[in-house]
């Protein structure tokens, strides 16, 4: 399945990042998961092999500063259309299973 | 502040370590992504857009305001300002953020190192700082309305923050108080926030270590939260310190975990949470490019910033002669400054100036609440007919006890004071002949006590310059008074 003999990702690390993401995985779609996971990052380490000590690193392909706007406001209230689309509402409140500190 | 320090506790064998987090809600008209208003409260969910509720397609666009307000904080605080910083995402789910993480800066903040020289104790305590950044507020969970469920209000969502991190150069409740005084003071000297703690526009979270006192190596630290006034950071981090070396000497260890303070109970309480709570996951923000700083913008900034609090501190001192305390109290807020410098700008007798704006006005402003405006601008009488009054006073024409009724009197009606006394007959009688003529008559009034004063009792001096005083009705001039009855009673 794989042509890497050294695991990138275990099943383990699979199962603790769906649960910070929230994903519910059953056991084969871990596996898979485990997989396609795996296959990417044997990939990023080809990527790796590339010489870029002359290449600042950046997370942006793009060369551009941030845009910025003034400080001007722009919005109209308009609760009721943004609340349209709720699951649940209460008045003007979004309404969410209890939250458990 | 001494009882807080006496249940401080640490002792002799254990010292205390203290880094704060600020997070001061920035006074912008829009929130720091969008064009809602930034304001404070409003029904639930009126300042709200498909941005700040994190629906799919949106994209967010930078507020510059943010970024100049992030530049004041970091140059009134000495921090390099980074000419490079980034956006991050940190990710958690809780539904204060619709969308599943806060835009916030981790690597290359806009503004690093720094410190704030603090006023503890009658010295300087310099606090060193870590950073600056900015980062977008979150929204207000209601827990309690309902039995399962929970209610969301994103008004706040979105507001622009910026955190303020110390390095753990605190070693008490009272220094960390002190810090906390100082910060907020530059913050609203700036008008970058109005630091109120009990809105949460100005809220502290406290980094709390113990160690074995005259040891270098660090403790295990406690995040202490949810403390909405001064006194109970003071307090939560008092109780914390004792509960930790308590926690030491019975031979414990003291756990890595965030505390909350409960002000009815006063006591900090471990929020329980699972271990994965604080894996944010921190990445650079797909949605905003690295932040750009020119040198050109800087310097903007830098001309448009007003007189720190300090070098206001050391001026009134060195320039215009005032006691430390004075100039701390009169510099601790701009308006009070300003308003005390119109003052002395009326008439030039700083301390006399002072001793009126510290006393007479700023009890009537703690009394009528006008200190709860973020800029005073309603002071019970103007500067200038204040100094006007300092003026009377120092020309001879007034007496310091007539001043207290002609300040009444312009508290009353707003008149200039000179009127006041014209109006009122207020002036003082310098007229030797006439002052005599009424010690003349209080001691054909009073013929015992001449002749105990006479037997040696010195005391009676002050019975008969009272005397005196009421004859004329307050306004003979006390300096003459006193002269002219130790003349004749000799």
């Amino acid at each position: 399945m794989l042509d890497s003999p050294v695991v990138k990702i275990t099943r383990d690390e699979i199962r603790h990042v769906a649960l910070l993401a929230r994903l519910a995985l059953d056991p084969a779609e871990e596996e898979a998961m485990t997989a396609t996971l795996d296959a990417i990052l044997t990939y990023m380490e080809k990527l790796a092999e590339l010489d870029t000590s002359a290449v600042e690193p950046t997370a942006h392909i793009l060369d551009l500063p941030t845009p910025w706007r003034d400080d001007v406001v722009t919005n109209a209230p308009d609760a009721d259309r943004l609340l349209a689309n709720a699951p649940a509402r209460d008045g003007d409140f979004f309404r969410v299973p209890k939250i458990i500190e | 502040m001494s009882a807080v320090d006496r249940s401080a506790g640490a002792g002799a064998t254990y010292e205390a370590v203290i880094g704060l987090e600020v997070h001061a809600e920035l006074l912008t008209a829009s929130k720091i992504f969008c064009g809602c208003p930034a304001i404070f409260g409003g029904a639930p969910n009126q300042h709200t857009c498909p941005v700040c509720l994190g629906m799919p397609g949106v994209l967010p666009v930078l507020n510059r305001r943010v970024v100049e307000f992030a530049i004041r904080a970091g140059l009134a605080a000495h921090c390099t300002i980074a000419p490079y910083s980034r956006w991050a995402r940190k990710n958690y789910f809780y539904p204060d953020l619709a969308k599943g993480y806060q835009i916030s800066q981790y690597e290359l903040p806009i503004c690093a190192g720094g410190w704030l020289d603090v006023p503890v104790d009658g010295t300087t305590k310099r606090v060193r700082l870590t950073r600056i950044h900015m980062e977008e507020d979150t929204g207000k969970n209601i827990h309690d309305a309902h039995g399962s469920e929970s209610l969301v209000d994103f008004n706040r969502c979105g507001v622009p923050l910026l955190e303020i991190v110390s390095e753990p150069d605190l070693s008490s409740p009272a220094e960390a108080g002190a810090y906390l005084r100082a910060l907020r003071t530059l913050v609203r000297y700036l008008g970058i926030c109005d630091g109120n703690m009990e809105e949460g526009s100005f809220r502290c979270d406290a980094n709390v270590s113990v160690r074995p006192r005259g040891t270098i190596a660090l403790g295990v630290k406690a995040e202490v939260k949810n403390m909405n006034s001064f006194r109970s950071v003071e307090k939560a981090i008092a109780y914390e310190i004792a509960r930790q070396a308590r926690v030491l000497e019975e031979g414990g260890r003291v756990v890595q975990e965030t505390r909350l303070w409960d002000a009815d109970r006063e006591e900090t309480r471990s929020m329980r949470s699972k271990e994965s709570a604080h894996d944010y996951r921190y990445f650079p923000d797909p949605d905003l490019p690295p932040l750009l700083v020119s040198h050109e913008l800087v310097a903007e900034v830098g001309r448009s910033m007003p007189e720190l609090p300090d070098a206001r501190r050391t001026r009134f001192v060195a320039s215009l002669n005032l006691p430390e305390y004075d100039a701390e109290v009169l510099t601790s807020r701009r308006d009070l400054a300003d308003y005390f410098e119109a003052v002395v700008a009326a008439h030039p007798n700083a301390k006399a100036a002072s001793n009126w704006v510290m006393g007479d006005v700023l009890r009537l402003v703690k009394e009528r609440k006008l200190d709860d405006a973020l800029v005073i601008t309603e002071w019970p009488v103007a500067a200038a007919h204040l100094g006007e009054l300092i003026a009377l006073i120092d020309e001879g024409a007034i007496s310091g006890k007539i001043a207290k009724t002609v300040f009444e009197e312009m508290v009353a009606t707003g008149e200039a004071p000179r009127a006041i006394v014209a109006a009122r007959g207020l002036t003082q009688v310098s007229d030797e002949g006439a002052i005599a003529a009424a010690i003349d008559g209080v001691l054909a009034a009073h013929p015992d006590k001449v002749a105990d004063f006479r037997a040696g009792k010195d005391k009676l001096l002050g019975f008969f310059v009272g005397q005196v005083m009421k004859a004329t009705a307050g306004k003979a001039n006390p300096t003459l008074v006193n002269r002219l009855l130790v003349e004749k009673l000799r």
